[in-house]
């Protein structure tokens, strides 16, 4: 056991550190985050940039535009980034979870005519998983999935697809055998989002803002070499994205947390807190760490074992309910300034939009309550509920 | 960075279950022959000069097992302020020790020499009485010491600071020990208990505090692991890792045990179960020295007042508008 960085790391973590203090552009800085930070072309520009430094997909095989480092070269990214308040790759979907589902299951063709693109920023991905009729019980979908000719006809709906306002490429989950049920005769294809066909209408979230969407998808031909595994084996192909993104995920979840309790103590230093707020944010730093070196201890055994132990799955869980803690306990530390809208309110109406975001962090990748469930019966091997 | 434990390490956590289910009441000779008591004791004095961290595999088995004995009086709490000699006795399994750091004292039942606390050092006590207390913990007898006076110095009070910090972090890695075990009782039940025809961990009302209550010890660990090695190393963050592992391990083991209880229905309240012991451990666990509460207290210190120059990552909330 030795927490230090080794000369290594150490010598990552210092030339990340002066690269991130010449190259990250003032206005990025600090940006409190939301779907309209999309909209100018500062996101791609400063993507761009991380990738042209090397930094996107920095654990991924040489082969295929990545790094090769060392998962600990990850956490020292995310942990350098969320400490110069760096925002993230603008492929979040594209880099944590459609670009490692490829390079699982993914053709040669596809990996060579996918995964650059992808860690340049120069196309974005959506996931195209939830449906109105299917969002915990993933395997009720019903967006059809037809082999005609060479290719795939879909149709049907998807919803709360984040970034399909801006994609060029959704992974898709699909039905394609209409009489099997539940988890056989799912199809895993990749979609793209410029077809005939595809249409999408963004929904307007808690926050005012329109981070995702309503994806329709009327007689979309989509060519068979889009396909992702195999026919009817769909729901593998599916558990592989929902690892990513349920287990790369922790990282970048801690150092944002880290950033944002470092923002609630400047908060409290500020505006004062007194002694039962003090004993929250004592609480959720303590929280902060444990989760930080949780998170230590799973990379430490993915490392070794090549198997991440069980305690990295706690990581979402956690994060999701401390940081819906951390805001409210922010705006309680405003006082009656918390009623204020964004326009008057104090920093910008940070902690406001934060609040209002975090909702839906128990919701997005699992809820809690399909976490617990998770937990419960893999973790733990408690009897199944279903 | 490392976050693991060495295969010899593991390999003295595995001795170390196995012992103490073969043995739940070892003697301190036991003790010693079997080389715990010198872990961290230098090579010149007889010990095996590890670190803290080997101790650390060996209190969170000794909570586990509920050891009742003068190991944490004596190596979780006084071990730092003793001078060679005395290591040497102790290393040896000829001698104990505890430490009145406040008034109740841990082990005075077992331990064969007490120190005391004066204005600026560490002493041994000369003479006084000691007077058994009825305590809640069984496992950890309590006492008062009255009379008597400062004998031989042994530290100056300097020492304090490595004292709190080792023995909040020795009840931290005792109180996941007691959480482990808890919880695989509570899970062993609901997955065989029968009610309204179905095994009760089916129902969430059971399940989902269970995988809460994993969560907090899992959270526990690493916090107690983080402190471990912050004091094996007498790294900067020492005395805060200790103060987190402490308050959040210690309250942590007790709401573990609650749950624990709750799961296993009327048998959990019985006497006769383990569990009634564990929790009253735990309670302990969280009464001792700090409570969770004041630890907080100082980390907040620590966090708003203190850190503030220090620390150029605690910048002034930054935004911009718009976005
Ligand atoms: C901000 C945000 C971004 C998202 N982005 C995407 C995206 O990019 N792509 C995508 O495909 N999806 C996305 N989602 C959708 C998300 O995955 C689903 O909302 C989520 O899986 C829950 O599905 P649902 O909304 O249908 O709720 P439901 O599944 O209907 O759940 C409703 C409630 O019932 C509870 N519940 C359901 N089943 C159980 C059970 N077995 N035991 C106990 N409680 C249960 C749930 O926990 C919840 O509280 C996003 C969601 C949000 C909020």
């Amino acid at each position: 056991m030795d927490l230090r960085d080794t000369p290594d790391e150490a010598t990552f973590r210092a030339e990340l550190r002066s690269w991130l203090e010449e190259s990250l552009p003032q206005d990025l800085q600090g940006h409190r985050g939301g779907a309209t930070r999309f909209a100018g072309p500062e996101m791609r520009a400063w993507s761009r940039a991380l990738h042209d430094a090397g930094y996107a997909g920095l654990t991924w095989p040489e082969e295929y535009g990545g790094g090769g480092a060392p998962y600990t070269h990850q956490a020292i990214f995310l942990e350098e980034m969320a400490r110069a308040e760096a925002p993230p790759h603008i492929g979040v979907i594209g880099i944590g979870m459609a670009g490692p589902t490829i390079i699982a299951h993914g053709t040669d063709e596809q990996k060579s005519r996918y995964l650059a693109p992808l860690l340049a920023a120069d196309e974005i991905w959506c996931q195209g998983f939830s449906e109105p009729g299917a969002g915990s019980d993933l395997a009720g979908v019903r967006t059809s999935s037809r082999l005609d000719d060479g290719h795939f006809v879909v149709n049907g709906q998807k919803v709360w697809s984040s970034f399909a306002h801006i994609a060029d490429f959704c992974i898709l989950l699909t039905r394609s055998d209409p009489d099997a049920t539940r988890h056989a005769g799912l199809t895993y294809l990749i979609v793209d989002m410029h077809a005939s066909g595809v249409e999408v209408r963004p929904l307007r979230q808690i926050t005012g803002e329109a981070e995702f969407n309503e994806i329709f998808f009327s007689d979309v031909r989509v060519p068979a070499e889009n396909l992702l595994g195999e026919v009817g084996g769909g729901w593998q192909v599916a558990m592989t994205t929902l690892l990513h993104e349920r287990g790369t995920l922790g990282f970048a979840l801690q150092a944002q947390l880290e950033v944002q309790i470092r923002k609630l103590v400047a908060l409290a230093r500020d505006r004062g807190a007194d002694p039962l707020q003090r004993d929250r944010i004592a609480r959720e730093w303590t929280e902060m760490q444990a989760v930080r070196f949780t998170n230590y201890r799973s990379l430490s055994a993915l490392m070794k074992t090549g198997m991440p132990g069980p305690e990295g799955s706690i990581s979402k869980l956690v994060w999701s309910e401390a940081n819906q803690r951390v805001t409210k306990l922010a705006l309680e530390i405003l006082g009656p300034d918390a009623a204020l809208g964004e326009e008057n309110a104090p920093y910008g109406g940070y902690w406001q939009y934060q609040q209002l975001r975090s909702r839906g962090n128990t919701i997005e990748a699992g809820t809690s309550e399909v976490l617990r469930n998770i937990v419960a019966e893999r973790v733990l091997g408690l009897p199944y509920s279903r | 960075m490392d976050f693991t434990f060495t295969p010899v390490q593991e390999a003295l956590r595995e001795q170390a279950r196995e012992f103490l289910a073969a043995t739940p009441e070892p003697t301190w000779a036991q003790l010693a022959e079997l080389g715990w008591t010198g872990v961290s004791i230098a090579e010149e004095d007889g010990g095996a000069g590890l670190s803290f961290l080997e101790e650390a595999v060996l209190f969170e088995e000794l909570g586990r097992a509920l050891y009742r004995g003068p190991y944490f009086a004596t190596i979780g709490l006084t071990l730092p302020a003793l001078l060679s000699e005395d290591r040497a006795a102790i290393a040896s399994g000829e001698t104990t020790w505890t430490l009145a750091l406040g008034p109740l004292v841990p082990d005075l039942d077992s331990a064969e020499h007490v120190a005391i606390v004066g204005g600026d050092g560490i002493y041994e006590l000369e003479g006084g009485e000691r007077e058994l207390l009825a305590a809640t913990d069984e496992s950890r007898p309590l006492g008062v010491v009255r009379g008597g006076e400062p004998g031989r110095r042994l530290a100056d009070s300097t020492v304090l600071a490595e004292i709190e910090a080792r023995s909040q972090t020795a009840l931290a890695l005792e109180a996941c020990g007691v959480a482990w075990l808890a919880l695989e009782d509570a899970i062993e039940y609901a997955s065989s208990r029968v009610q309204f025809g179905k095994k009760i961990g089916v129902y969430q009302a059971v399940s989902h505090p269970l995988a809460d209550a994993y969560t907090r010890v899992e959270l526990s660990r690493s916090l107690a692991l983080w402190a471990a090695w912050c004091v094996a190393t007498d790294d900067d963050q020492a005395s805060i890792a200790a103060a987190a592992a402490k308050s959040y391990a210690g309250e942590s083991a007790v709401a573990v045990c609650e749950t624990a209880i709750q799961s296993l229905g009327g048998i959990g309240f019985t006497w006769e179960h383990r569990l009634q012991r564990l929790y009253k451990r735990a309670l302990g666990i969280e009464s001792f020295g700090t409570s969770g509460t004041r630890l907080r207290a100082e980390i907040a210190a620590s966090l708003i007042e203190q850190d503030e120059a220090s620390s150029g990552s605690l910048a002034p909330v930054k935004v911009t508008q718009g976005g």
